[in-house]
């Protein structure tokens, strides 16, 4: 009986691991890879180190005035000098605790819906939030200063009309949608029509109608603060998006369960609230996370109704007599903002739809 | 009674009737209070303004336009500039979005990771944003005309512009277009007869050569026939600004370089998922068929992921069209710049405008919109 003696393993030969075989078939495998790697190097080299040196090397941090900025780089100086306005508008500097207040509630609030089971409980407490900000930042009762609206703006605007704007259009929006599901044949087509109609048009049209022509609509005594106009104008907006993607979680919820939710008796409305909604919007939150990225980059466009949220804040600071000049540096810190928040929320957003994927499975 | 309340039927009758009573009312109101409002303030009604003049320039007009024309006219010069810049966003991103999505897909792994970058990048920021950066900042810092960028003479690049020759519209110009028309249907009909002949009888027809044949020859005989006077109009500086050939705006090139890149990162994102949608065993099985690369992409792959792609990619156009209106915080001098915003300051019969500038998008959306149903039926898989 032969016997066979256990060989030393050879190592796997050189040319297919380690980083030259990586590098070998990732980046230069064939003639037009390796071109194309060239150009990518090229790419990069053309923009990164100059951007670098501009935002960071050549760049001025220190200092309060105009003059500081020498070294030819980017003036940050400016954005130093004005990031109050930048994050909170006109708002008196003395109040600004108050905004800031509503800032740390929020995260008390995620905190509290950690430890919540119940979602009415929950529901409640942010409707008490939202109260309770308002109040906070308004002013006006119990003693507190009341800040007009035209002294709301910069990045405290901004994120109050995105979160105002779902959180008023998100109600509208799974009533429209399952009005757009509904057997009923005139709620069926009072739905698809404002759905199809908000959906065709362009958001500064509605802004535009909401803020020109609404206070046409209503009689004379009652007026409408422009922000306010604003507001309603984003949430007739958004409710539509919103309805469109909780109508492609209904359409995802199997027969079954509509069948099962009616042959035990439950009314139209616990049908939809207990079995059909929890399921269907689920599947849509995806979905309407990107939704809410859209609204956030949407609430740009108050700027042309002469609301001044970040961006135009940072438009007015550029054009300020002192700063002349220092406009790429606003526009960099903007952009830097918004991407910082839409790239966090796309991120979770892809988060959430692996985890329900898996949930589903 | 209450037996007739308990049924579905009726409850679903009564609960329509209530909404549409309520729906009624509302409308009720607001019109009475707008026809009180519009009466107090003195404002006009109806579409008579419409045939006033206008008394304001317009800069760019692709139809002959003065100050002494109509605010009807100011609608339609409003509505072609929509058209001109949703055109031209549209192919741009097209081109633009469809190079990003296959090189996302690349086997080179810098490329794919820098064409990620760019979607990553370029869709997280808000289009406003982008639209306002290169007008201000990039564009602006362009040199004054006397020292502009200068491309061999032809193409100049400065803070008022672009500017490129133009030939002029004479007989050659005019027959080389038809040409090309020519070249285009002949190859479409080309392509037809041989998908036929193959269906018929197996036999292949490679049409492409010949289609790229016709688009040179019919040209170049189309020169010669049309007396071969093709004469270029060329950009001169003269004085403080350049004269001849065509001047693209700062503002109409900030809105393109914007909604070209902005969408560009949707539609490569559709072009991706399109791709990365066909199952690897459709790839497998046209590999184990014996077809060569370029055929399992032609005929298993490409037509399996267009399907998917399209519908999502002709939304990003819907958007695009609806997105041009913010051309208003430029000014370049589209349906919302000028109708929406100047005409309606002017006149100030909001609602009239404003209707009729929401009706313009909303034929648009709906046109587009059958385009895409009649593509998806025509497109769905044949079923047995």
């Amino acid at each position: 009986m032969a016997i066979y003696e256990k060989k030393q393993e050879r190592k796997a030969p050189s040319s297919t691991k380690g980083v030259t075989f990586w590098i070998r078939e990732n980046l230069f495998s064939t003639p037009l890879n390796v071109a194309l790697t060239l150009l990518g190097v090229m790419i990069l080299f053309w923009i990164v180190p100059p951007f670098v040196k501009w935002a960071y090397i050549n760049a001025n941090f220190a200092g309060t005035t105009r003059e500081d900025c020498v070294s030819g780089g980017a003036c940050w100086v400016f954005i130093r000098m004005k990031i109050d306005m930048f994050m909170y508008g006109f708002y008196p500097s003395e109040l600004r605790w108050r905004v800031n207040s509503v800032y740390g509630l929020f995260f008390v609030l995620i905190a509290a819906f950690k430890y919540l089971k119940s979602p009415l409980v929950k529901i409640a407490l942010a409707h008490v939030y939202f109260i309770v900000g308002f109040f906070l930042v308004h002013g006006g009762f119990f003693g507190m200063e009341a800040v007009p609206t035209d002294k709301w703006g910069g990045l405290m605007l901004t994120i109050m009309v995105a979160a105002v704007g779902i959180v008023a259009a998100f109600p509208i929006g799974v009533l429209l949608a399952l009005g757009r599901a509904s057997h009923l044949p005139i709620i069926k087509s009072i739905s698809v029509t404002y759905i199809e109609f908000i959906r065709g048009v362009p958001l500064i049209t509605i802004l535009f109608m909401s803020s020109i022509i609404l206070p046409l609509f209503f009689p004379e005594g009652m007026s409408f603060d422009k922000l306010l106009r604003a507001l309603i104008g984003i949430a007739m907006f958004e409710a539509a998006y919103i309805a469109e993607n909780i109508r492609g979680g209904l359409q995802s919820i199997p027969k079954g369960q509509y069948e099962a939710a009616d042959a035990i008796g439950l009314s139209y409305w616990q049908k939809m609230f207990l079995v059909i909604l929890p399921q269907a919007l689920k599947v849509a939150i995806p979905n309407l996370v990107g939704v809410s990225i859209a609204l956030f980059q949407d609430t740009t466009l108050v700027l042309i109704i002469g609301l001044f949220d970040l961006l135009a804040m940072v438009r007015l600071s550029a054009a300020d007599s002192y700063w002349l000049g220092y406009e790429t540096e606003g526009y960099v810190f903007v952009t830097f903002i918004f991407w910082f928040f839409c790239y966090s929320m796309s991120n979770f957003s892809q988060k959430l739809e692996k985890r329900f994927n898996t949930n589903l499975r | 009674m209450l037996a007739l309340l308990r049924n579905q039927k009726i409850r679903g009758i009564i609960f329509q009737l209530l909404t549409v009573i309520g729906l009624v009312a509302f409308l009720w109101y607001i019109g009475a209070n707008t026809v009180a409002n519009i009466e107090q303030r003195g404002i006009q009604t109806g579409f008579g303004f419409l045939d006033g003049t206008a008394g304001f320039g317009i800069d760019q007009s692709p139809i002959s336009y003065t100050e002494e024309n109509t605010h009807g006219r100011v609608f339609i010069v409003g509505l072609l500039n929509t058209i001109i810049i949703a055109f031209v966003g549209i192919i741009c991103a097209t081109i633009v979005g469809l190079i990003i999505g296959i090189l996302r897909l690349s086997s080179n792994w810098l490329i794919a990771k820098l064409a990620k970058a760019y979607i990553d990048f370029f869709r997280n920021i808000p289009l406003l944003l982008q639209i306002l950066f290169w007008y201000n900042v990039v564009l602006r810092a362009m040199p004054n005309p006397k020292q502009s960028f200068n491309f061999f003479d032809t193409i100049f690049i400065n803070n008022r512009g672009l500017y490129f020759p133009l030939p002029e519209y004479n007989t050659t110009f005019f027959m080389i277009l038809a040409s090309l028309f020519c070249a285009l249907i002949a190859s479409f009909a080309l392509n037809t007869w041989a998908n036929r002949r193959k269906i018929a009888t197996g036999q292949d027809f490679i049409v492409f050569p010949f289609a790229i044949g016709m688009f040179i020859l019919f040209p170049i005989l189309a020169y010669f026939l049309g007396g071969a006077h093709l004469n270029f109009s060329f950009p001169e500086l003269a004085g403080f600004n350049f004269k001849g050939g065509k001047t693209l705006s700062p503002e109409f090139l900030a809105l393109t370089f914007a909604l070209t890149i902005y969408t560009a990162t949707f539609i490569a994102e559709a072009v991706r998922s399109g791709i990365e949608a066909v199952s690897h065993g459709q790839k497998e099985a046209a590999v184990s068929m014996g077809f060569s690369p370029y055929q399992s992409l032609k005929l298993v792959v490409l037509p399996q992921a267009i399907r998917i792609a399209i519908p999502p990619i002709i939304n990003q156009y819907l958007n695009l069209i609806k997105n041009s209106s913010l051309a208003t915080a430029v000014g370049y001098p589209e349906i919302v710049t000028v109708f929406a915003g100047t005409s309606l300051n002017q006149v100030g019969q909001a609602i009239e405008i404003i209707s009729m500038t929401m009706l313009v998008y909303l034929i648009i959306s709906l046109v587009v919109s059958a385009l895409l149903n009649w593509f998806n039926h025509k497109m769905k898989i044949q079923e047995r």
